[in-house]
């Protein structure tokens, strides 16, 4: 239980470290590039909405200065009493229309401010102007460009107005501009769907008709004073809470004030939409981000118990055979105990029975009786004596024992052990021993074993039907003695995990996978060696290689 | 069979004494004593022709050591070790240094009268066979008697 608190602990650790080490530097990215992005994508929009209203308040500079050139030029060409007369006024007019266009009326003011002379499609003849502020303004500077305002007509339009002074007489040349003109030339500047261009003047009013809200000649809501030199882009919140760009450039000596406003969010639609598509592509990654860390950590964590679990079973069997020297040390010092005392039974037994055939002894009349409980205690000293052989034995297989062998005695033996089992599965078991091999000093008992456990294998590996090789013979300093079958092979993968501790390719419950790595043991504790060589489909062969250890003389 | 003389050496008085009485009983010349510093000290005035050892010999020598000692004075003398112990390997070290043969306790008594019937026949046949090999030599070389005379002597 605190292993699995422990392996918990552990996947949340991994885990936590994991995400936070892949989100941080994810969101960071996302969150850093979407905000330089949308910086640059910023700077774009107002560098354009500035570039239009530049545009766009050079073209009406210059439709203004146009229509001021003809006006002017045409008040030098001429003389009051040559305008006086409407038919040469209708000319003229006809010629400036022909030649700028743009306006809707002319007419001829004398310095008392009456209007002497007029073409239009207003009846405007014999208006005393004197009183209107523009023409003091005309008076006093020689041109004049109005506001926009209602006038006479009760219709908003501006003016332009020229003075002329011919010998001693001052008079005033004075066209209207057509609005419809002049407004077509601000609508081009209104752009997308929700692009509005208008101006208004130094007062904050409206000079132009707005594209959706907002009469003409009303204030805006806009203060011209934060508008600067050259033209100024500025950011305000709407009415309807939205953000809007404007773009402000002069007119007309600071007079007028045009402005290109703009929606922020329609020209950033693009941006949002990519913003849209980053947090999908962050939210998904963190998404597969989580789900690979939990797949894996998990994975890992499971292996991790796997192999914990293997290392206990092993431990297991460590301390096992710890317990087994341990019983068979006891065995041994209890059997030693117990081995004199009997010894001296035995022999007082015997020196009893030996003074039994004394001649004093056979006249008793329970001779007979002595003699069998004599023998009765010599027959349960014999039953001791057995027992505690017994343990030496089992205590003496616990230790190492070096002793003359024959290999190929052994194989001999071994193969003898196991033909009628082979043949049983109808696997012939074929022998190639050469018959000069050395005697070495080594373990009889553990050879046998591992042949036993070789054989034992290639039988079972090949199932049945077939043919297992063993053969011997000595190389240079080494016996070699090959276990060659004929069955399916080891896969290439398990070679290398064939002498771990409790790996087996045998049904669950037929093999322990203990058998290869024991004798992967002894053979190494022998200081020999043993190797596998297998091709799937063409069989397995293993090579036990021994040290000749030529045996002491006695 | 003739009789032959015999050193049992063990620590385990009751052991030492019924075994001597036995082998007595059977005409054997046994003689008893409980350690192998007793066994040294006696072999050093008397022959004898088989000694039966114990191997475990708690405080004094160990009975592989008396074995060595034996071998070097009386190297015709046969030694059977007798142990109770589980070392088969002390037993086999024996018999590297000459032991004629091991027996684990209790032994059947019969069994240990073959075997030292059978060590004191090996010890006769060596000896035998070194007494013909003499014997053999003063005919080739008769002078010779004298040098033994005379080593005899010394």
């Amino acid at each position: 239980m605190m292993k699995r608190r422990m392996y918990a602990n552990l996947q949340r650790r991994i885990i936590f470290i994991t995400l936070l080490v892949s989100f941080i530097p994810l969101i960071s990215l996302g969150v850093t590039i979407y905000y330089q992005f949308a910086q640059m994508y910023r700077d774009k929009i107002e560098e354009q909405i500035k570039y239009r209203a530049r545009a766009q308040s050079n073209a009406i500079e210059l439709f203004l200065k146009e229509r001021t050139a003809i006006l002017l030029a045409m008040a030098d060409t001429h003389t009051f009493d040559y305008l006086v007369d409407e038919g040469n006024l209708e000319r003229v007019f006809q010629i400036m229309n022909h030649r700028a266009g743009g306006f809707i009326d002319l007419g001829l003011i004398d310095s008392s401010g009456r209007h002497v002379a007029y073409v239009g499609p207003y009846n405007l003849l014999g208006r005393d102007y004197s009183s209107q502020p523009w023409f003091d303004e005309v008076e006093s500077k020689g041109l004049y460009i109005s506001d926009v305002f209602m006038g006479y007509r009760r219709i908003p339009h501006f003016i332009i107005a020229v003075q002329r002074q011919e010998n001693n007489r001052r008079w005033i040349l004075r066209a209207t501009i057509d609005s419809d003109v002049f407004e077509g030339l601000i609508r081009a500047a209104q752009v997308g769907k929700t692009g509005d261009a208008f101006i208004i003047n130094k007062g904050g009013f409206y000079q132009t008709h707005l594209r959706f809200d907002g009469e003409i000649l009303s204030k805006s809501n806009l203060d011209p004073t934060v508008f600067g030199e050259g033209t100024t882009v500025l950011e305000k919140v709407n009415r309807e809470g939205k953000k809007e760009l404007y773009a402000g450039s002069w007119l007309k000596k600071h007079s007028w004030l045009l402005v290109i406003s703009q929606d922020v969010s329609e020209e950033m639609t693009r941006l949002f939409k990519t913003k849209r598509i980053e947090i999908v592509i962050i939210v998904s990654g963190c998404l597969l981000i989580i789900l690979t860390t939990i797949f894996t950590t998990h994975l890992i964590v499971r292996r991790l118990g796997m192999a914990d679990r293997k290392m206990n079973e092993l431990n297991v069997q460590l301390v096992h055979a710890d317990k087994l020297a341990a019983l068979g040390k006891m065995a041994a010092g209890v059997a030693h105990e117990i081995n004199n005392p009997l010894a001296v039974i035995a022999e007082k037994t015997g020196w009893m029975e030996d003074l039994l055939i004394e001649e004093e002894f056979q006249k008793s009349r329970h001779l007979e009786e002595y003699r069998k409980s004599l023998r009765k205690i010599e027959e349960h000293v014999e039953r001791a004596r057995k027992v505690t052989h017994g343990m030496l034995g089992f205590a003496r297989r616990m230790e190492p024992h070096l002793e003359d062998v024959d290999i190929n005695e052994v194989l001999h033996e071994t193969i003898t052990f196991l033909e009628s089992y082979a043949r049983l599965n109808n696997i012939t078991i074929e022998r190639d021993l050469k018959p000069d091999l050395p005697i070495i000093a080594s373990d009889h008992a553990q050879l046998q074993q591992v042949f036993l456990n070789l054989i034992t294998n290639a039988i079972d590996a090949i199932g049945k039907d077939g043919l297992v090789y063993i053969s011997s013979q000595r190389i240079n300093s080494e016996i070699a003695v090959s276990v060659k079958d004929n069955g399916p092979g080891i896969p290439r993968e398990y070679q290398a995990r064939a002498f771990e501790p409790f790996f087996t390719t045998k049904e669950r419950g037929k093999g322990t996978g203990l058998g290869l790595s024991v004798s992967y043991n002894i053979v190494q504790n022998m200081g020999g060696t043993i190797t596998l060589e297998s091709e799937e489909g063409k069989g397995t062969t293993f090579t036990v290689g021994l040290p000749v250890v030529v045996p002491e003389k006695k | 069979m003739d009789t032959f003389r015999v050193l049992v050496v063990d620590d385990e008085a009751d052991f030492l004494e019924t075994i001597v009485n036995r082998l007595q009983k059977r005409k054997v010349e046994a003689t008893g004593v409980p350690s192998g510093e007793a066994a040294l000290e006696l072999m050093k005035g008397r022959l004898f022709d088989v000694v039966l050892l114990d191997i475990k010999m708690p405080g004094g020598m160990d009975g592989i050591e008396v074995l060595r000692e034996i071998k070097k004075m009386q190297p015709l003398t046969e030694v059977i070790l007798l142990t109770g112990h589980a070392s088969v390997e002390t037993s086999i070290e024996g018999l590297k240094l000459g032991a004629f043969d091991y027996l684990i306790k209790p032994v059947k008594f019969d069994e240990l009268l073959e075997k030292l019937a059978a060590a004191f026949e090996k010890k006769n046949a060596q000896e035998q066979k070194i007494r013909s090999a003499k014997i053999q030599e003063l005919i080739r070389f008769p002078g010779r008697i004298f040098d033994q005379e005379r080593e005899e002597k010394e």
